[in-house]
């Protein structure tokens, strides 16, 4: 699984990284997305996938292929 | 519904209604749009007097301020890592609420004892708003949203009332501030909004922190307590579906979007002002034209959710629109589902003892039929 962010779309709500923090933290100064790693593991794609489908900005991109 | 039927608001004004989940995402999101737009002069108004907090002078104020500017200084506070630091301090204040319960005699009311207490003292341990001064503030906010209920005057008054308190108390802390005053460890947000700076270095001004401090009083506890309400009602009145979470602690966290999604009282929605043609709905909204958001049938929109009208807590994904979307969506969004999942884990664990003391037909009102949070929530444990 391959993850990316755009940053100009999020509006800094933090709903990725309630649902994965794993992969998705906000920087400190204005609460962006900050991806924190672009090829997660298997445990928890579900969530990735989840807070994908759920960022209203759309600002969250995964790709399946591994 | 017909999609983006005219409606007229209270105010007389005519505006087209968004009840579909893709027009009203599609709303709030577009640039073409704005809320700012919406105060402007040749919107049309909900109501015929100011009392509508976005069209008040503070979010005049606000307005003026410049929104993107003002949400980037203000986000860092409302960050999931911020808001989840907080929250085993928001489940021992759940857990002391609850503890404290019984004394105020059997039944007991949840939502005077828990649902509204808990988000005023989250938001004001926040802000660094003393505790002595909670009390003045739950008169003035139960009459903000009360048009009906309060007469012009007393609402004027509460608004202005509120605005001086607040005026004050960033003064208060100015001078802690400038006189090197403010204790260790009293880093409330207000405190640090007086001395911090956007990209360019400006400070805001002290309208602006004066404005801040009650938008986000306002905006921080009420709709908070309502979700807080409801979620607990759902919780006590169906066997099955609190066994379920129960069994699966884990649910929690879907089970607090599904509330949040399956509301019907979403309030009015949310307005916007149309500033360049943009097709919503299958037809043309003309630059001018005022539209209505509604989120709560958005939310309920058979296109986007299955069995839209079941309440089911294990949804996932679940994109609802209760936090709004776009540039304006709820700032305080990983606060209030912080509070949500901390009160109904602290809930979940307390169950056994905690029981409706409302009857069957009392309760099919709390589930699904209601137009607003229930006033009162009687308890016996
Ligand atoms: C369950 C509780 C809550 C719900 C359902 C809710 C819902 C909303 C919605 C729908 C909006 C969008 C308004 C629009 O589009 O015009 C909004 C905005 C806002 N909310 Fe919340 N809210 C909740 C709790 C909170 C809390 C706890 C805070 C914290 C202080 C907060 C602060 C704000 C602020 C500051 C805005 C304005 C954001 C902006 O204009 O950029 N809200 N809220
Ligand atoms: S959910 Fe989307 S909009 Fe919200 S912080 Fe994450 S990336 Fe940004």
């Amino acid at each position: 699984m391959k993850v990316t962010v755009d940053e100009a779309r999020c509006c800094g709500a933090g709903q990725c990284a309630l649902i994965a923090p794993e992969v998705f933290d906000q920087r400190e100064e204005d609460g962006i997305v900050l991806l924190l790693d672009g090829a997660p593991g298997s445990r928890v794609h579900a969530a990735v996938r989840e807070a994908a489908s759920v960022c209203q900005a759309a600002a969250i991109r995964v790709s399946e292929t591994s | 519904m017909p999609r983006g039927a005219r409606d007229p608001l209270p105010s007389g004004d005519e505006a087209r209604l968004l009840t579909r989940y893709e027009d009203v995402r599609r709303a709030l999101s577009d640039p073409r749009l704005s809320r700012e737009g919406a105060t402007g002069s040749d919107a049309a108004r909900i109501t015929d007097d100011d009392s509508d907090i976005f069209n008040s002078p503070m979010a005049c104020t606000l307005n003026a301020v410049g929104h993107e500017r003002w949400r980037r200084m203000l986000s860092r506070w409302f960050t999931a890592k911020r808001v989840q630091a907080l929250r085993p301090a928001m489940e021992r204040t759940a857990d002391r609420l609850l503890d404290e319960m019984p004394d105020h005699g059997h039944p007991a009311d949840l939502v005077s004892h828990l649902a509204f207490p808990l988000p005023v003292f989250v938001i004001c341990a926040m802000l660094g708003v003393p505790e002595a001064d909670r009390d003045s503030f739950k008169g003035w906010s139960d009459t903000f949203p009360s048009m009906a209920k309060y007469s012009r005057d007393e609402v004027t008054t509460a608004h202005r009332e509120f605005e001086e308190y607040m005026a004050a108390l960033v003064a208060d802390k100015r001078a802690a501030v400038s006189a090197g005053k403010a204790a260790e460890g009293e880093e409330d947000l207000l405190s640090l909004l007086i001395t911090a700076t956007d990209a360019e270095g400006r400070p805001l001004s002290g309208e602006a922190l004066t404005a801040t401090g009650q938008a986000l009083l306002l905006a921080g506890h009420e709709t908070t307590a309502g979700f807080i309400t409801v979620m607990a009602a759902h919780l006590l009145s169906d066997r099955r579906r609190r066994q379920r979470l129960l069994d699966d602690r884990s649910l929690a966290r879907q089970a607090v979007e599904e509330m949040l999604r399956f509301d019907p009282s979403g309030g009015f929605g949310m307005i916007r002002y149309v500033h360049e043609d943009v097709e919503l709905g299958g037809t043309v909204a003309p630059r001018g034209t005022t539209v209505v958001c509604s989120m709560s049938a958005a939310n309920r929109d058979e296109d986007a959710f299955d069995r839209a009208a079941e309440l089911d807590v294990t949804r996932s994904p679940n994109p609802h629109l209760a936090f709004g979307a776009g540039p304006h969506s709820c700032l305080g969004q990983a606060l209030a589902r912080t509070e949500m999942q901390a009160v109904l884990d602290v809930l979940l664990r307390r169950l056994p003892t905690l029981e409706l003391a409302v009857n069957g037909a009392e309760l099919r009102q709390v589930d699904g039929l209601l137009t607003s949070p229930p006033a009162a929530l009687p308890v016996r444990w």
